[in-house]
């Protein structure tokens, strides 16, 4: 080889040159610019005219953030101390509306003595979240309990949280930091409890009611578990599923207060009514998020399923929940609610909104996950088959780790669209931020004309939440990618 | 060497089928495919494109199923029982052209899955287990990789690595080499000689012919959907009976 090589080649390269700048044109900023902003006529146009629709929003606006007035007790006396600051004629915002009414956008009108209960409510949805987002990986655990224990020792000092309730708070949340240090995998387990912790802390009354209904959950898992040696799989989870409704339906008082009866322990109540605001707004969206996906799954699952009747219903649910806007589900569910409920069953208004939400999102989400499951090659289905998985497993281990991957940006497009979507809720009567609260607000004589300020505070708000969510999904679609392609 | 793995085949019956027809649809793929398969036997089945081959040994394991006639595993009959066709599934091994491993999950991962779900091994065993296997494969070193970062040679020992760690009686082979570069043909196939040497009970699709001269005891040629000729390699390949037979020869070896 190396002979034929000498005999057919006539250059050999024997010093190699040094790399070289380059040329001007072609460097840095300049470069940068004729690329990007003045490559062609038409960009050199467009170019202009987005300086000039910049030059102009800016220049309209900015004298009304500049003249931002934040100490007033009313709107007339915002405009009298921007009109004496900066002329006749001059506009400023109001911001003083969002310094003397920013507990309704944030609590609606939840009783004040009792807010250190959303607050640590939100500060242990975090904590509960974490395992979840950031499975197994200790130090992001450890920071987030960190500042959640960080937080709460501000907030809830802040919202005069009684005595005790700081304590225990902290001594929880330290507790969790222990655990974290020790048997990450452990701490799901709270994520587990925290859905009737959060729902007693935001409603109060008797601590028994959310352990009877948790323990719901429990006979769900008891009648599967004991039902599928002998009636298989599916129809045990079916059972289940009836046990559990039967439960809640019939039992679960009954059991409530007799506990409650015996041993007394309750925190002050707090009606549906008087939530509103972020709080209602995240209440339903987390709510409905943290349900969507696992049923939006089983319905992905239940459309591809080889199984007649659970084919139809996952079909006909999906294409009926899709069919219609939200509204008309919302609206047309507070009334057909309490036709099929046992009559006397006060079914709690929020409840049945986030009932409505889930579902709703679990629909599109059921698409969307159909679409990731399409989109894996039937070899891996094959292999998982040929390596003896049965369908549950090859599923939990195989299939949905990826489909869900691919899926991950629709899935938070609409996690984004349900959180967005729960303003609508002010149709049916509910407090939600941007609606409800500000309705409320300019009633009040006071603030009577402000439009701009209520609008953008509670979008800003909106918008830190979903650019968060949407940002936590790039990062998640960064860890997850092994495919290096 | 051929007198030697000759004394590996046992009398003990692996797998036995028996007037097994099979339907897509209206269309008739597999015609009353009679055969017995010995424990130790290394087959190589070949044909043309088309001709069943792969639904042949895709039926083996149920990835397809049968319309008409009897597959019997290890003394199991594959029928709609998913217990038995769980049981048969664990003991039969089997790699695919495209390899299929799983790309989310790192080599070990992938090795160990099946057995700690299925098999209900003990993780740090079947780590160890799996450790063992991707030594024998030569890749020990790639274990926490995943499986986008391996060549397409070292996926697919990976994936035979993956089968036997189900310690798998018999192993299924649907060209494992024909998706592979000329230059790592030759690693996959150096594995499963090894395998073969072993003892493996193997059924081969492949249009390797040196691998069938050199490994297998017996070669099948199928052709729309029918076993049309087989023979032990030396005599099939030298002295090959039908027409059809002599085409595929002519073709495959002729260039
Ligand atoms: N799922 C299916 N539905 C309908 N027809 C199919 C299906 N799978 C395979 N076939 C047909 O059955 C026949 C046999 O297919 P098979 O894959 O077994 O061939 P093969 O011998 O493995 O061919 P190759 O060498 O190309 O892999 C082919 O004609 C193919 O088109
Ligand atoms: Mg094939």
């Amino acid at each position: 080889m190396s002979e034929t090589h000498a005999q057919t080649v006539t250059y050999v390269r024997d010093s190699m040159l040094p790399p070289a700048p380059p040329p001007v044109g072609e460097r840095g900023a300049v470069k940068w610019l004729r690329e990007n902003l003045f490559s062609s006529p038409l960009n050199i146009a467009l170019t202009v005219l987005g300086v000039l629709i910049v030059w102009w929003l800016v220049s309209a606006s900015l004298p009304w953030w500049l003249n931002s007035v934040w100490n007033a007790s009313s709107l007339g006396q915002c405009r009298e101390i921007v009109a004496a600051s900066a002329g006749e004629g001059a506009t400023g915002a109001c911001w003083a509306m969002v310094r003397e009414r920013w507990h309704q956008f944030i609590f609606g009108f939840y009783p004040p003595s009792e807010w250190w209960r959303p607050v640590l409510a939100f500060g242990l949805l975090f904590a509960a979240l974490a395992p979840v987002l950031f499975a197994g990986q200790k130090r992001n655990l450890t920071l987030i309990l960190g500042g959640v224990l960080a937080y709460l020792v501000v907030t809830l000092y802040l919202a005069g949280a009684p005595g005790v309730a700081f304590a225990l708070s902290l001594l929880l949340v330290a507790g969790l930091l222990v655990v974290a240090q020790v048997a990450p995998g452990r701490l799901l387990w709270f994520t587990l409890i925290f859905p009737a912790l959060c729902f007693w802390l935001l409603w109060g009354g008797s601590i028994w009611s959310p352990i009877v209904a948790m323990a719901g959950f429990g006979v769900l898992y008891a009648v599967f578990r004991f039902g599928s040696p002998f009636i298989g799989l599916a129809p045990a989870a079916g059972a289940g599923v009836v046990a559990a409704a039967l439960w809640w339906l019939y039992i679960d008082h009954a059991i409530a207060d007799r506990l409650q009866a015996a041993l007394p322990f309750a925190i002050e109540a707090v009606r549906s009514d008087l939530f509103g605001g972020f709080l209602l707004a995240i209440v339903i969206g987390v709510t409905g998020i943290a349900f969507s996906l696992p049923i939006g799954i089983l319905l992905a699952l239940g459309r591809q399923s080889d199984m007649l009747i659970v084919k139809t219903l996952s079909v006909g649910f999906i294409e009926f929940i899709r069919g219609v806007p939200l509204i008309t589900l919302l609206f047309t569910a507070s009334l057909l609610l309490q036709y099929f409920l046992p009559p006397g069953t006060n079914f709690d208004i929020i409840l049945r909104v986030i009932i409505l939400v889930t579902f709703f999102a679990a629909a599109y989400l059921a698409e969307v996950i159909r679409g990731g499951l399409a989109a894996l090659p039937r070899g891996q289905y094959e292999a998982a088959d040929a390596l003896g998985l049965d369908y549950w497993r090859a599923q939990r281990l195989i299939i949905l780790p990826q489909a869900l991957k691919i899926s991950i940006p629709s899935i938070v497009s609409t996690f984004i669209g349900l959180f967005k979507d729960t303003t609508l809720v002010a149709f049916v009567g509910l407090m939600d931020p941007l609606k409800g609260v500000t309705q409320i607000v300019r009633a009040d004589i006071n603030w009577k004309g402000i439009y701009w300020e209520p609008y953008i505070f509670v979008g800003a708000i909106f918008f830190v939440i979903c650019f968060g969510m949407s940002r936590y999904s790039m990062y998640l679609e960064r860890k997850l990618k092994t495919d290096h392609r | 060497m051929a007198e030697a793995s000759k004394m590996q085949i046992s009398d003990e019956v692996a797998i036995q089928i028996t007037g097994m027809n099979k339907w897509y649809g209206q269309f008739h793929v597999l015609r009353d495919i009679n055969m017995t398969v010995q424990r130790g036997e290394r087959i190589v089945i070949c044909g043309p494109s088309g001709s069943g081959k792969s639904t042949l040994i895709r039926c083996i394991n149920r990835l397809e199923e049968h319309q008409q006639g009897q597959i019997i595993v290890d003394g199991t009959e594959l029928t709609n029982d998913l217990k038995n066709i769980d049981k048969v599934r664990s003991e039969v091994g089997m790699v695919f052209q495209h390899f299929n491993l799983f790309p989310h999950l790192t080599i070990l991962e992938n090795c160990t899955l099946a057995p700690i779900w299925v098999r209900k091994v003990p993780k740090k065993e079947a780590e160890e287990t799996a450790m063992h296997f991707l030594r024998k494969v030569k890749i020990p070193e790639q274990a926490n990789k995943y499986p986008g970062q391996l060549s397409g040679g070292q996926q697919q020992r990976v994936a035979i690595a993956r089968s036997l760690c189900m310690k798998p009686r018999i192993m299924l082979f649907d060209e494992p080499t024909s998706a592979l570069d000329p230059e790592m043909i030759k690693e996959v196939l150096d594995t499963m000689i090894q395998l073969a040497e072993e003892g493996m009970t193997m059924l081969c699709v492949t249009h390797e012919m040196g691998f069938a001269q050199a490994v297998a005891n017996r070669v099948i040629f199928m052709d729309q959907g029918q076993i049309v000729e087989q023979n032990e390699p030396k005599e099939f390949f030298s002295n090959p009976k039908s027409d059809r037979t002599k085409l595929f020869l002519s073709q495959i070896l002729g260039h």
